[in-house]
């Protein structure tokens, strides 16, 4: 067992090290971009899936340690390896849900619904359909006619007022990790920031949206 | 830090910054022989008496625990080396010294659980101080530059736990700032008197915080100079 998991994570090793890059780097990685982001970014449905297999199959590896050996040193170093690597699991898809929570109703309403796992997207329908029986039956059915939507203040209203956004233009820290160099920050072409590699800089979120989705710039 | 009156505003738990800190690799010298570990954030060792390798700090915390193990403090943190960082520190008021990124969540986890690996750790920890206050304050001095015209700030060679401190405020003050400095109006709802009151009361928490970020629909600047006065005291208040 022990060689079996040295073999594979050996090969993944080789397949990572062409990135020179774990799935813990990238899924630390995913978790810090996805913290500082004011709106969801796209599902790493591939990192979480290998994330979830080398956790199960460590797991299983751990269980076996304890029962056949007694070895007191060993077993809670992978043990604390494991508890690292689920909490960093977690936390990316606890920071998720609490997205979606917030924005669900925009995230249904355009294409970032798109950046849904499939159990994402069945979540945030329950979430909005919850919601709004609770809306309904607590307030809304007993406003006057015209106002009873969820979704807009008053049958009067062109857009959705009511469905809050997520601040995109909030600033966030961020480094490069290459030069980009002279980057326009906003449509007027007044500002420029010249980004250097490994330098810190605090912009705003909207600027830099796709870098950060080209993963040319990481959020810290 | 206490009084943030929006928690989601500081980003990472200062314990999540340390646990990022954590993976970083460092230097020890074990004194047993051990297998190697094939852990899915890496392969370490095999380890061998009085043969250095390197691990990541919390592997070699957990050794250091059971005494399996002495950490060699990282060449940074000499006394030598810190007293040049602490004296161009101060004699470049503009500039913040090249560091380790985490050289904060490092130190410190070293002199709990190492403290008898580092030779002088007094002289250590008290440079180690000095240096975090030095480069605290021209974090402060940077902070009382931003106006209307700050689209970008740059912080070279500012570290984590520096950078997961001063976030709330700068972006608050940043957001402000862009807020009011903006020449044209920020696309949103349109706002008469009547539906002011409707968002007011409205039972979503995303319009409460986005009350608060858009105060130029109560008495604008006055309390926006009333919440920078309160931010600037309660990060001198954590500072100290």
């Amino acid at each position: 067992m022990e060689s079996q998991l040295g073999g594979r994570s050996e090969e993944e090793e080789v397949a990572a090290a062409m990135e020179a890059q774990t799935d813990v780097d990238l899924l630390k990685k995913a978790w810090r971009n996805e913290k500082a982001a004011p709106e969801i970014l796209q599902f790493e449905a591939g990192l979480v899936q290998r994330a979830r297999e080398q956790i199960q199959l460590l797991e299983e590896t751990v269980e076996e340690f304890t029962e056949n050996r007694s070895d007191d040193l060993v077993v809670p170093l992978y043990q604390m390896d494991l508890d690292r690597a689920l909490f960093l699991l977690r936390s990316y898809l606890r920071i998720r849900l609490q997205k979606i929570e917030k924005y669900k109703v925009h995230i249904s309403k355009t294409n970032l619904w798109n950046r849904l796992s499939e159990q994402e997207q069945r979540f945030a329908k329950r979430c909005i359909d919850i919601m709004e029986k609770h809306l309904d039956q607590s307030v809304l059915s007993r406003l006057p006619y015209g106002y009873q939507s969820m979704l807009k203040q008053s049958i009067s209203s062109e857009e959705d007022d009511m469905v809050p956004e997520p601040q995109l233009n909030t600033y966030v820290f961020c480094k490069s990790k290459s030069d980009v160099g002279a980057f326009q920050l906003d449509d007027m072409g007044e500002e420029i920031v010249d980004l250097v590699a490994d330098d810190l800089y605090v912009l705003r979120y909207n600027s830099i949206k796709g870098l950060v989705d080209g993963g040319r710039i990481d959020l810290v | 830090m206490a009084g943030q009156s929006d928690p989601h505003l500081s980003i990472f738990t200062p314990a999540e910054v340390e646990f990022l800190a954590e993976d970083e690799l460092v230097e020890i010298v074990p004194n047993i022989r051990m297998d190697a570990l094939n852990m899915i954030c890496g392969d370490f060792g095999p380890f061998f008496p009085q043969i250095s390798t390197k691990v990541p700090i919390w592997l070699a915390v957990a050794l250091k625990k059971r005494g399996k193990c002495s950490i060699r403090p990282p060449e940074w943190m000499s006394v030598e080396r810190l007293t040049h960082v602490l004296e161009a520190e101060r004699e470049s008021p503009r500039e913040f010294q090249p560091l380790p990124f985490h050289y904060i969540e490092l130190s410190k986890l070293l002199f709990e659980k190492a403290h008898d690996d580092i030779p002088d750790i007094y002289m250590v920890r008290s440079l180690i101080e000095d240096i975090r206050d030095v480069r605290f304050h021209k974090v402060e001095m940077g902070l009382e530059k931003i106006s209307g015209r700050t689209h970008a700030v740059k912080l070279k060679n500012l570290s984590a736990m520096e950078v997961n401190i001063v976030r709330p405020f700068m972006v608050r003050a940043l957001q402000a700032f862009y807020k009011h400095g903006s020449p044209e109006m920020i696309p949103q709802p349109e706002l008469t008197v009547s539906r002011t009151q409707v968002l007011d009361r409205g039972p979503r928490v995303g319009f409460l915080t986005v009350a608060i970020l858009r105060p130029h629909r109560f008495s604008n600047i006055f309390l926006v100079e009333l919440l920078k006065i309160c931010y600037v005291i309660l990060v001198l208040i954590v500072i100290k």
